[in-house]
């Protein structure tokens, strides 16, 4: 790897092409961390926003009315506001008004930093968007596959946990797909609020080292790369779940 | 007069039990649709009465927060910045107006381009498509921030190129793929056989695109291009964090101009309240298109 290293340093001195973040360790090491904290929080919403797209489904299934305008109520509320002052509100507005607790130095510090602010946030967001799905698929599975599923015995969630979601999943694996590569776009806003995901970390190199140019270009290129594998491994998954004459 | 002796509700002149309130009420609406050629938004008193009571309520917060008489209420201080931030929104609406108008209009070439028939051409578009749809806006909005000139020299003449140009130019990148996909898609989406009509009348590639295949098209495109509106709208505030002096950098301004903690959440709560009643009828006019277009199977 030494040779790979001292390589970029001559290239550096020839062409003045500065890649630091391949050849100095700190910085390889920073780059690392920011790229594994991408992947971490778009893992964290991921979970979280399917968790709210399957609750949200179901409780727009609900008798109760006041459940229904609830959930109706969140949704558009998310789907029409900037991603990015949402962030703000709860980072800054909710923040503020939370207690603080004193760490272990004696500071004064906000029960949820930075990390679970974003988390919180963009889970909102991308969940907003996933009840729509969910709902959407639930909605195309049969009425006499539900009323086959009464027939059996089957209570109402339980026809909703064994029947319809597995059959809804995969009808909504498409829209699915497209709102997580949303969300790992989206997870680049949280370096407003000091998240030390890739573009902060890369933000924090091109300061130290000068080289905006070689590190945006990086940047481009990694967020198409992940985005891109991503997009490949979800069309594979999507040919693999298909259910022949279903959807 | 029925076999119970009761006289029927009836209205109008005919005596068949009609729903006619509702059928008037219907085709007036629809009356005025067609004549204006797009459904109109149902805003009712509610919603604006739903937005005030929001904002209200979170002033109050704010008012039971600080407590201290001799300071100027939030709700007064809300007021008072309001030109300010409102301001910044026009600006707003502005860069996004100019952003999709540059991207509608590389995007719809780029979109044609994806369904020429020379391969290189085809190729080439696809893969810049695809690059930018694939990119973070905020990456793409930084990468135009820090890499175009603050001016160009054309020879004598010299183009500034102040921050907000650069802003809109990093928007107007994501918007433009969109538009590519969504020209495509809709190209794609028409059946087959409507190409092979025209070809067997005698039209060429060309004459059937612009005649038949493209008016059929925008039915098609429009719905999910105000969608994309909507969507670039909300993005619009991320030139804040590249420091262009829109409607979170107006805010940002005058929170940090009156230093109270307490007025975070009504400011905040305004910014989220003008998006939501900028953006919100677009999305019901949206799918109330596509409702209208949907093809019925």
């Amino acid at each position: 790897m030494e040779a790979v290293y001292d390589w970029f340093r001559v290239f550096y001195q020839d062409t003045g092409i500065n890649l630091t973040f391949i050849y100095d360790s700190y910085d390889r090491n920073r780059l690392i961390d920011g790229f594994f904290m991408t992947i971490w929080l778009s893992v964290i919403c991921l979970v979280l926003s399917m968790v709210i797209g399957v609750v949200g489904a179901w409780a727009q299934g609900a008798r109760s009315i006041i459940l229904r305008r609830v959930v109706a109520g969140y949704i558009e509320f998310f789907r029409n506001t900037p991603p990015l002052v949402q962030l703000y509100f709860f980072y800054f507005a909710i923040g503020s008004i939370l207690p603080t607790t004193e760490n272990r130095f004696g500071f004064e510090e906000p029960i949820l930093g930075n990390f679970a602010w974003a988390v919180i946030s963009l889970s909102f967001f991308a969940g907003a968007f996933n009840v729509e799905i969910f709902r959407s698929g639930v909605e195309a599975v049969p009425e006499s596959t539900k009323e086959a599923a009464e027939a059996l015995g089957y209570t109402r969630l339980q026809t909703y946990l064994y029947i319809v979601l597995p059959l809804a999943f995969r009808v909504c694996l498409p829209a699915l797909n497209n709102n997580l590569v949303n969300l790992v776009k989206t997870t680049t806003l949280a370096y407003a609020i000091a998240v030390p995901e890739m573009l902060y970390m890369a933000n924090q190199i091109w300061s130290d080292s000068v080289n905006v140019p070689e590190m945006m270009t990086f940047l481009l290129i990694a967020y198409v790369f992940l985005v891109g594998v991503l997009v490949w491994f979800m069309n594979r998954w999507e040919r693999s779940m298909r259910l022949p004459g279903f959807g | 007069m029925d076999m119970f002796g009761k006289k029927p509700v009836l209205h109008g002149a005919t005596d068949l039990p009609v729903l006619l309130p509702a059928a008037a009420r219907l085709s007036a609406t629809a009356k005025k649709e067609r004549a204006a050629g797009f459904p109109l938004p149902h805003l009712k008193a509610r919603h604006g009465f739903w937005l005030l009571a929001i904002l209200l309520l979170s002033a109050g917060i704010a008012e039971a927060q600080s407590g201290t008489p001799e300071k100027q209420s939030a709700f007064a201080a809300l007021i008072n910045w309001a030109p300010v931030m409102l301001e910044g929104f026009v600006f707003n609406i502005a860069i996004s107006f100019l952003a999709m108008a540059i991207g509608t209009g590389i995007g719809a070439v780029l979109g044609l381009m994806q369904i020429s028939l020379l391969p290189p051409v085809r190729g080439g578009s696809w893969f810049v498509t695809q690059f930018f749809r694939n990119a973070p806006w905020l990456v793409l909005l930084f990468f135009c921030m820090f890499l175009l000139p603050f001016e160009f020299n054309l020879g004598p003449v010299t183009i500034p190129f102040p921050d907000w140009v650069k802003a809109t130019i990093g928007l107007a990148l994501p918007v433009m793929a969109n538009v590519s996909e969504i020209v495509r898609g809709a190209v794609k989406s028409l059946p087959s056989g409507q190409w092979e009509a025209a070809e067997s009348l005698a039209f060429t590639r060309r004459q059937t695109l612009w005649e038949i295949i493209l008016p059929q098209c925008v039915k098609r495109m429009l719905p999910p291009w105000m969608n994309l509106y909507a969507i670039l709208t909300m993005a619009t505030v991320l030139a804040s964090i590249v420091g262009v002096s829109e409607m979170m950098t107006q805010t940002g301004r005058a929170l940090a101009a009156e230093n109270r903690p307490e007025l975070l959440i009504p400011f905040y709560s305004f910014v989220l309240i003008c998006f939501f009643a900028y953006c919100y009828p677009i999305a019901v006019a949206t799918r109330r298109l596509e409702r209208r277009y949907q093809v019925k199977l």
